[in-house]
């Protein structure tokens, strides 16, 4: 049911389709939520502190948890990252790599905001 | 570039990787490793953690990155076959031929089987590798009994392991004493008495002669014709060098095995070297880690051309932890062969005895061996490898100074030159000038830096001891600072919130920080904010974890439980049955948890306030399960009920747990009230537990299950009601105010200076004068609690947090459960 290889990480340049996820007040301050679209579950993370927004995968890739987007968010020498809420991994929200462990490193997602919702970037 | 072979990718093949790469340009040295095992390095000392956990990762020495960043050709599950030493290759069993320059063998031992017949029967094991602890662990589900055969350092291991296994385990040892190596007949009886107290049965002078059964072993017969049926046997029986593979390429070899090296650990080939435990180095083989790093040392300094460090033979030191009783001995513990001065101290009430030798003359120590209580090992290890004058007294050395003065037997006297950590060959001097130089502000970075207590771990007291005595040397003081976001400690922030009023993370992160905060110091200022306002969570909930962010306890597979309060585990039929009805309805799995409460499973996010919204209205409140706060206060049924019972325990509890409960703190808090001294609510393992006595109740703090479980500690006794609830107050906001974040009460009292006589001046004797104050802090703190549930049922924005997607209301089509007894479960974790 859940494929890892589902997950691929979109560079804004080669994106092909902006996906209308759901307005910016569904997102919390500094916090995550979970999109799904066709299948795939993307956790968007609405980084009000940087006034930034970022998008992953939910799937935690650690125990293969679909769960990232419960996770708290930060810095680490001011790089952004999430921390996945079971075990502590944590994940660069720039490029996704594993910040504390040996884990592959999670596919992220271009996010943009125009009048007032919030789009996911895809390729295909 | 010089070629590299390592044939061997244990614990010392790995060290001399590490120290060559560490210590030569990368340029220079292409590095090729093969290890037989099929996976990375792995620590084998601390093999039986592997039991507890099965977690290989905790054990491997250095992930596949640090390979690749060395560039080190690491050939897993890969056997080398044949050495031609003419042509300078190797060969492995695929066939790869691989060229050589300078070929290392670390090929290590294999345990060493007795030509016992039987030894082929099915249940009968070796200790030397994951995949033999895996076998093990399979087989051990399966059987009853079990016997070691072998009572020396790892056999003792493995026999642990086993009783921990739940087997009934035997150890059966051919000479008349236990670690006959290491320790003299006084010393192994002690240890042997404290085995046996486990439950380990010991049987001594037993020449095993065969190994019968009918395919699978069922006993084992002993030359005295007596015999012990058991189902399963562990050979630990000593280790055999693997030296097949130099054998074959007539390297020289011992005539009891093991690849004769010079001091420089050079075979017969000088382009050859052998290091670890194939190595025979004057007549010796080393079966410890120590000498082994040693020897990998020696051998990269050589290849690099420097000739002067060389291996000249190590000590058996060694310390250790076995079943839980320390073991140490060093230098030479017997003196069988030197005249020598022995002073010797035995409690077998206590199960301690300690052994050391001095020179005829009473001034140097030679060796000695501890049992039972091995604190002063590094101290006289040092003392006897440094050549320490002894103190005028040596029988302190035993004993410790008795009265007057101490005889300042502590790290200070050390000189700079002593060799703290053998595993890495790291001096004091060396610990203490990179305290300085580098501004180490931490152990962990002083292990980083020097590599210091990063083998065996067995110098890690005297590092600590080291760092701070460095520390306070250069007039720091010592600060646990919270992470790179806030340079306070916890204690330091919540006293600028309190000062300063302030309520909101961020508000504190603009103030007093920097960055955009973590997952350490988020939910760390949570619990301040909510220690001191006990404002609803709610409000903040990003800058919670998971479990408070959705005021459940998330379980594998993302679904949450919950837990109402039943307080003192106190319940009507009527609300039971909401219980069960309320699990029925949403298809949850039900389990009693040991706070006295019930446990509903495998709710998902959109389900939990519609479950909440049902339980509140039949009158139930959060349980507070998912919050670092009071849990639960167990009772036994006291006086009413009891025929024992001295006071209403329960009506106790269920005050105590209504008074404090929605109270955060900086980790968990649980208690019970016993109504007597039997103790049936097992409250001395409680944070604070309560027992009635005869004039009133005792009142005992800081005691813990879990990893580590300690008894409470009696802080008041004969108190009534009233005085017991204060001093609950007094220790509670004491500990809130000064506790490093998620320290439990046990391990914030071991490490408060004073300990429990400090506490009790504090908390009892009011010595500093707060005790008012912290009364009213509480009171305070306690007055504005509200359900959080309650809250969040009756609130449609809140409750509209509670689901998986933003853009959909379905639940996470992902999560998938199975049947187990009738009741759902999650499967298992995802690969």
């Amino acid at each position: 049911m859940i494929d890892i290889a589902d997950y691929k990480t979109v560079a804004e340049q080669s994106v092909t389709t902006w996906f209308k996820a759901a307005p910016v007040s569904a997102f919390p301050a500094n916090g995550g939520a979970c999109v799904l679209y066709k299948g795939k579950q993307i956790a968007v993370f609405n980084f009000t502190r940087r006034n930034e927004w970022y998008a992953c995968q939910n799937l935690c890739p650690h125990k293969m948890q679909m769960i990232l987007s419960r996770g708290m968010i930060g810095s680490e020498q001011g790089v952004p990252k999430v921390a996945c809420p079971f075990h502590k991994r944590t994940f660069s929200l720039q490029t996704g790599a594993c910040l504390n462990g040996d884990e592959c490193a999670i596919a992220t997602y271009p996010v943009k905001v125009e009048e007032g919702y919030v789009y996911i970037g895809f390729e295909e | 570039m010089k070629k590299v072979v390592v044939i061997g990718n244990g614990m010392v093949g790995y060290k001399f990787c590490e120290k060559l790469r560490k210590q030569a340009d990368q340029s220079h040295y292409s590095i090729t490793v093969f290890g037989e095992e099929p996976r990375l390095a792995y620590d084998r000392v601390h093999l039986s953690e592997y039991f507890l956990n099965q977690n290989v990762d905790a054990l491997t020495l250095a992930p596949h990155q640090w390979y690749a960043s060395n560039h080190i050709d690491l050939h897993k599950g890969e056997l080398v076959a044949h050495i031609d030493r003419n042509q300078k290759t190797v060969t492995t069993h695929r066939g790869l031929q691989v060229p050589y320059d300078t070929l290392i063998m670390a090929t290590g031992s294999s345990p060493f089987i007795p030509s016992i017949p039987g030894t082929d029967k099915k249940g009968v094991f070796v200790y030397r590798t994951i995949e033999d602890l895996d076998a093990i662990i399979a087989y051990g589900q399966k059987v009853k009994s079990v016997a070691v055969l072998g009572g020396g350092l790892l056999g003792l291991e493995a026999a642990k392991a086993m009783l921990d296994m739940g087997l009934e385990t035997h150890v059966v040892e051919f000479a008349s004493r236990l670690m006959p190596r290491q320790l003299d007949d006084s010393g192994a009886a002690i240890l042997q008495a404290k085995i046996e107290e486990l439950g380990i049965r010991v049987h001594l002078l037993k020449n095993t002669q065969a190994i019968t059964g009918n395919g699978k072993l069922d006993a084992l017969h002993f030359a005295d014709d007596t015999k012990l049926p058991v189902d399963m046997l562990v050979i630990s029986a000593g280790i055999r060098p693997r030296d097949e593979l130099a054998r074959e390429c007539q390297l020289s070899t011992g005539a009891r095995g093991g690849i004769v090296v010079n001091d420089h650990m050079q075979t017969s080939d000088p382009d050859i070297y052998a290091i670890g435990e194939v190595a025979l180095h004057r007549e010796m083989i080393y079966g410890l880690v120590a000498p082994g790093y040693d020897m990998a040392e020696a051998a990269v300094q050589h290849i690099l051309g420097n000739a002067d460090k060389l291996f000249q033979g190590n000590d058996m030191s060694t310390k250790l932890k076995l079943i839980g009783i320390d073991v140490a001995s060093f230098g030479d513990a017997f003196c069988t062969d030197q005249p020598h001065l022995p002073i010797l101290y035995t409690d077998h009430k206590k199960g301690i005895y300690k052994r050391v030798n001095l020179t005829k003359d009473g001034k140097k120590l030679l060796g000695g061996m501890l049992v039972g209580d091995a604190e002063a090992y590094n101290i006289l290890l040092q003392t006897m490898q440094n050549g320490l004058a002894l103190p005028p007294d040596p029988e302190d050395l035993v004993l410790g100074a008795r009265g007057g003065e101490s005889q300042g037997m502590g790290v200070e006297c050390l000189p700079e030159e002593a060799q703290i950590c053998s595993c890495e060959n790291v001096s004091k001097g060396a610990i203490c000038q990179a305290i300085q130089d580098k501004g180490l502000n931490s152990v962990k970075e002083v292990k980083a830096c020097t590599k210091a207590g990063t083998g065996c771990g067995g110098c890690m007291p005297m590092v600590t001891d080291l760092f701070h005595h460095t520390l306070q040397s250069m007039g720091k003081r010592v600060r646990k600072t919270l992470c790179e976001h806030f340079d306070y400690t916890r204690q330091e922030l919540l006293d600028l919130v309190k000062v300063e009023d302030i309520k909101s993370y961020e508000a504190l992160l603009d103030r007093h920080g920097k960055g955009d905060g973590c997952e350490i110091c988020k939910p760390a200022v949570a619990s301040i904010l909510a220690s001191l306002w006990n404002e609803l969570i709610t409000a903040q909930d990003t800058i919670q974890d998971t479990n408070d962010r959705y005021l459940a306890n998330i379980q594998k597979g993302g679904t949450y439980s919950v837990v109402p309060r039943v307080a003192g585990g106190e319940i009507t039929p009527d609300k039971l049955i909401v219980i069960g009805q309320v699990a029925k309805k949403y298809n949850l799995y039900t389990k009693i948890t040991g706070g006295q409460r019930i446990d509903l499973f495998g709710a998902h996010l959109h389900e939990l306030p519609d479950i909440w919204e049902e339980l509140v209205a039949a009158g139930f409140e959060s349980g507070h399960a998912y919050g670092k706060a009071l849990r639960t206060v167990k009772s036994c049924v006291g006086s009413s009920w009891c025929r024992y019972g001295l006071h209403d325990s329960v009506s106790f509890a269920i005050e105590i747990e209504n008074r404090y409960k929605g109270l955060r703190a900086p980790h968990k808090l649980k208690s019970a009230v016993s109504g007597c001294i039997r103790e049936c609510a097992e409250a001395q393992s409680k944070d604070f537990g309560i027992i009635a006595t005869e004039k009133g109740w005792n009142l005992y703090v800081g005691g813990n299950g879990g990893a580590k479980p300690q008894h409470a500690q009696l802080l008041a006794q004969d108190v009534d009601k009233e005085t017991c609830i204060r001093y609950i107050d007094r220790f509670l906001m004491f500990y809130i105010k000064t506790a490093e974040p998620l320290t439990r009460t046990a391990t914030w009292l071991n490490k408060l200076e004073g300990g429990l006589a400090y506490l009790r001046d504090v908390v009892v004797n009011d010595c500093l004068g707060i005790g008012e104050q912290l009364e009213l802090e509480m009171q305070q703190t306690l007055a504005v609690y509200s359900c959080e549930w309650k809250e969040v049922v009756n609130n449609p924005t809140l409750r509209a947090r509670f689901k998986h997607f933003v853009n959909g209301e379905e639940p996470d089509p992902t999560v998938q459960f199975e049947t187990v007894r009738e009741q759902k479960v999650p499967v298992g974790w995802g690969k």
